[in-house]
């Protein structure tokens, strides 16, 4: 038997085939006889190697480089480099080996742990997977005051992008009395790069109606409502069909279960305006009028829609609290660090292998967040900075990738969670264009009601048009920072106070990109 | 409008059906219908699983839709559930694609390895 | 006219939106007329003024008609970085149109939009309620062609 001192594993599958692996294979052996190997390296087919989407690729034993989209071109190189020379060449090399089987971490999911599993559209499956075992339990052995104390303990804080705790925002609207009470779901998912509440609705719309029916009873209300955007067309067929069955089994209606609590869901829909996930602006839209924020306070807990108290939650936040009333708030503080307890959906896309999303442990390290469940950085390149909470978020470089992606770790960096979007660039990316965008997007979603948000997203599109058109100065650049910070000190809502942390963070960490764009260096 | 024993019935039952789903049927294969699956073609692979096995006259395979597991960059996304073996799940399916899954995978019983993304359980 | 699509609705003003997106889906040229706002104004009892400014404020009202299919290309951060400049390049291009214009035929009228939260498969455009994802030049000619076929 020959000994070998290398064995090169390439993979045979359909997408291999279709780029033309078996003439790369002949050309790769005739490359090693050239070079008088072929008695000490030894090519071996095997099935795929896992590395979907990855053209041609190959691992060398015993060094385990994997070597992925390769050219015949790239022959030559390969084996004089490291099959000669002993040099990998890390430009064809994948950087973090993809797993071969990907994890989808469900047996750590709360809020999307039945999202691809069971049919969203069959209340039966929902029941099935222990459904609205949780408002059972709520209903007929809690007092609303337990359930606001519960999810007091639990340290559930909300998950549409400020963090504030739950519990406490419920215990300001549950002493009220009040004919009246509402209790709303801000489903206007329009950060750009969110699309976890779209999953949750999507993929489990009763867990979302079961989080309601418990908070409902909790603050006292016996109308809810949720406010979803226009544009999530699936969202609000799956929830109408969702409702319309809770109707059927007793779960809504009037004196459900013989409680002598009533309840009943209404769905609104939004029609394409950003700033109505201010929660003011939508009551405004739930009302029938343009989402112009309102003025806070009264806030929404004493005076919301119609005047009537009202509490707004966004749809990840209730979908943790069935969790919460079945398994108890002890269960729920194991998961994430102290202070942000439980998990938290986080969104994955731009530059990485496998864009799409995950649930995990509230606080999980970016690096994780991006290399174990976004596959890595694509193939060949290198992070340059990663767009963290969405636009109204921060431009986080490679120093800060292991930061804790909590409300307080992100905080000490001056940045955001917001909604959990991850935009990740690599060194390709200009990141004068990525604000650009940023900056257009907000000044396209201003409301227009208060001057500073208003004019200033004008004059910072000017600025960076300027800028972008290679006609901008330093003196531009410090404008934009004046800018932004007179917004955030000014404005009337979240909406103009937001630029601040793109555009500051922008121009601290990626100064140079701004820098050669200026007319004068 | 039902009450809550009846509720607690259904549940049961729904638990009971679950089960018996996987003894009546020697398959399950559910298609991830979101909108991310939708936009990748999903429907279009819906419909040809469904053409394929009335096609082969095949009767004990239960088909059916979930939402999605988050994987967008692997969508449309197809789990092979059968009972007491761990669920596959096929990624960036199209209909050439499907269509091999259930002339392999349910006819010859054969995992087709090239589309796997998962197997969890 | 609108007798059916008021039918299904209290005359309150909280329904204000959901009258409008019926009447604007079911209209031929996807749009509200003023006309229309008139008689939405008369059932709700309420000054059109009002209807004018909802209609003003949401992208996805029109108060000018629009062609048979409405494409919404997503023009945020995630798609923008994953070229939706190219793909209105290409879209202008196969459609001899400028944004917010209707094609000669009246088949389509293109528009941009912020986030559809299908970012995982960015570049993304909405043709009426479909969506589509991860945009090539090659497949936006696949999927135009498909709507003129009468689709």
């Amino acid at each position: 038997m020959k000994f070998y001192r290398s064995h090169i594993l390439i993979g045979i599958d359909d997408t291999s085939l279709a780029a033309g692996v078996k003439e790369f294979e002949a050309l790769l052996l005739s490359e090693l006889e050239k070079n008088k190997l072929a008695d000490e390296i030894n090519i071996l087919e095997t099935g795929t190697l896992g590395l979907f989407g990855t053209g041609v690729s190959m691992t060398v034993f015993p060094d385990q480089v994997t070597y992925v989209n390769l050219k015949i071109e790239d022959i030559p190189e390969i084996v004089a480099e490291h099959f000669l020379k002993g040099r990998p060449v890390s430009r064809l090399a994948l950087k973090a080996p993809l797993k071969k089987h990907y994890d989808f971490n469900y047996k750590n999911r709360i809020v999307l742990e039945n999202s691809g599993k069971i049919n969203p559209e069959d209340i039966n499956d929902y029941l099935a997977a222990g459904g609205y075992e949780a408002w059972e339990k709520a209903l007929l052995n809690m007092k609303p005051e337990q359930i606001v104390n519960e999810v007091k303990a639990s340290g559930l804080r909300g998950r549409g992008g400020a963090g504030f705790p739950t519990g406490l925002k419920w215990s300001f609207t549950a002493p009220i009395q009040a004919p009246q009470k509402l209790f709303v779901i801000n489903a206007d998912e329009g950060e750009p790069g969110t699309f976890k509440d779209r999953l949750i609705m999507e993929g489990d719309p009763h867990k979302l109606l079961e989080g309601v029916m418990i908070s409902s009873y909790a603050v006292g209300a016996t109308k809810a409502y949720i406010y979803i955007r226009g544009e999530y067309k699936l969202c609000i067929t799956r929830l109408e069909i969702a409702i319309k069955d809770a109707y059927e089994y007793g779960l809504l209606g009037k004196n459900i279960f013989e409680s002598g609590f009533d309840l009943d869901i209404f769905i609104k829909i939004g029609a394409g305006a950003y700033v109505c996930g201010e929660e003011t602006a939508l009551i405004e839209s739930m009302e029938g009028n343009r989402g112009n924020p309102r003025s806070k306070p009264p806030f929404p807990g004493v005076e919301g829609a119609w005047k009537l108290p009202t509490v707004v939650n966004n749809v990840e936040t209730i979908a943790n609290v069935p969790g919460i009333i079945t398994k108890g708030a002890e269960w729920f503080t194991g998961y994430g660090p102290d202070g942000c307890s439980g998990t938290k959906v986080y969104t994955i896309m731009g530059d990485v292998n496998l864009p799409g999303l995950c649930e995990v442990d509230m606080g999980t390290s970016l690096r994780t967040i991006i290399d174990e469940f976004g596959g890595g950085i694509i193939e060949g390149h290198q992070f340059k900075a990663a767009l963290v909470g969405g636009a109204a978020g921060v431009f986080l470089p490679l120093e800060r990738l292991d930061v804790n992606m909590d409300y307080n770790s992100l905080r000490e960096y001056a940045a955001v969670l917001g909604s959990g979007a991850v935009l990740v660039m690599d060194e390709r990316t200009d990141i004068v264009e990525m604000l650009y965008s940023v900056i257009r997007f907000f000044r396209h979603e201003s409301c227009g009601k208060c001057s500073p948000c208003a004019n200033g997203n004008e004059m910072l599109y000017q600025l960076i048009s300027k800028i972008r058109k290679g006609e901008g100065t330093q003196e531009d650049l410090d404008n934009m920072v004046v800018i932004a910070d007179t917004m955030f000190h000014t404005s009337f809502c979240a909406l103009g106070q937001s630029l601040v942390m793109p555009v500051k963070s922008a121009l601290e960490h990626f100064r140079a990109d701004f820098l050669k764009r200026l007319k004068i260096k | 409008m039902k009450t809550l024993d009846e509720l607690r019935k259904i549940r049961e039952k729904a638990q009971q059906d679950m089960k018996l789903r996987d003894g009546d049927n020697r398959f399950k294969i559910v298609v991830g219908m979101g909108t991310s699956g939708i936009a990748m073609g999903a429907r279009e692979v819906m419909k040809a699983i469904l053409d394929e096995i009335a096609q082969r006259g095949i009767k004990d395979v239960l088909v059916t839709q979930t939402g999605e597991k988050g994987l967008s960059s692997m969508e449309p996304v197809v789990d092979v559930i059968e009972s007491g073996k761990p669920v596959i799940t096929y990624g960036n399916m199209d209909i050439a694609k499907a269509k091999k899954v259930v002339a392999e995978h349910i006819v010859n019983g054969r995992v087709v390895n090239d589309y796997v993304v998962s197997t969890d359980k | 006219m609108y007798e059916q699509i008021f039918g299904k609705y209290t005359p309150e003003k909280e329904n204000l939106i959901y009258i409008l997106h019926e009447i604007q889906d079911s209209d031929p040229q996807h749009y509200i007329s003023e006309e229309t706002v008139h008689l939405v104004a008369d059932y709700l009892n309420i000054q059109p003024a009002h209807i004018f400014g909802v209609l003003t404020f949401y992208t996805m009202f029109s108060t000018k008609p629009r062609g048979k299919n409405i494409i919404r290309l997503c023009e945020s951060p995630p798609c923008f970085h994953r070229g939706s400049e190219k793909m209105l390049l290409k879209l202008a291009e196969m459609l001899k149109v400028k944004i917010g214009e209707t094609t000669a035929d009246g088949l389509f009228t293109l528009e941009l939009c912020a986030c559809l939260g299908v970012c995982g498969n960015a570049p993304v455009m909405m043709i009426n309620d479909d969506v589509y994802g991860n945009l090539t030049e090659e497949k936006l000619e696949s999927i135009i062609n498909s709507y003129k076929g009468g689709k």
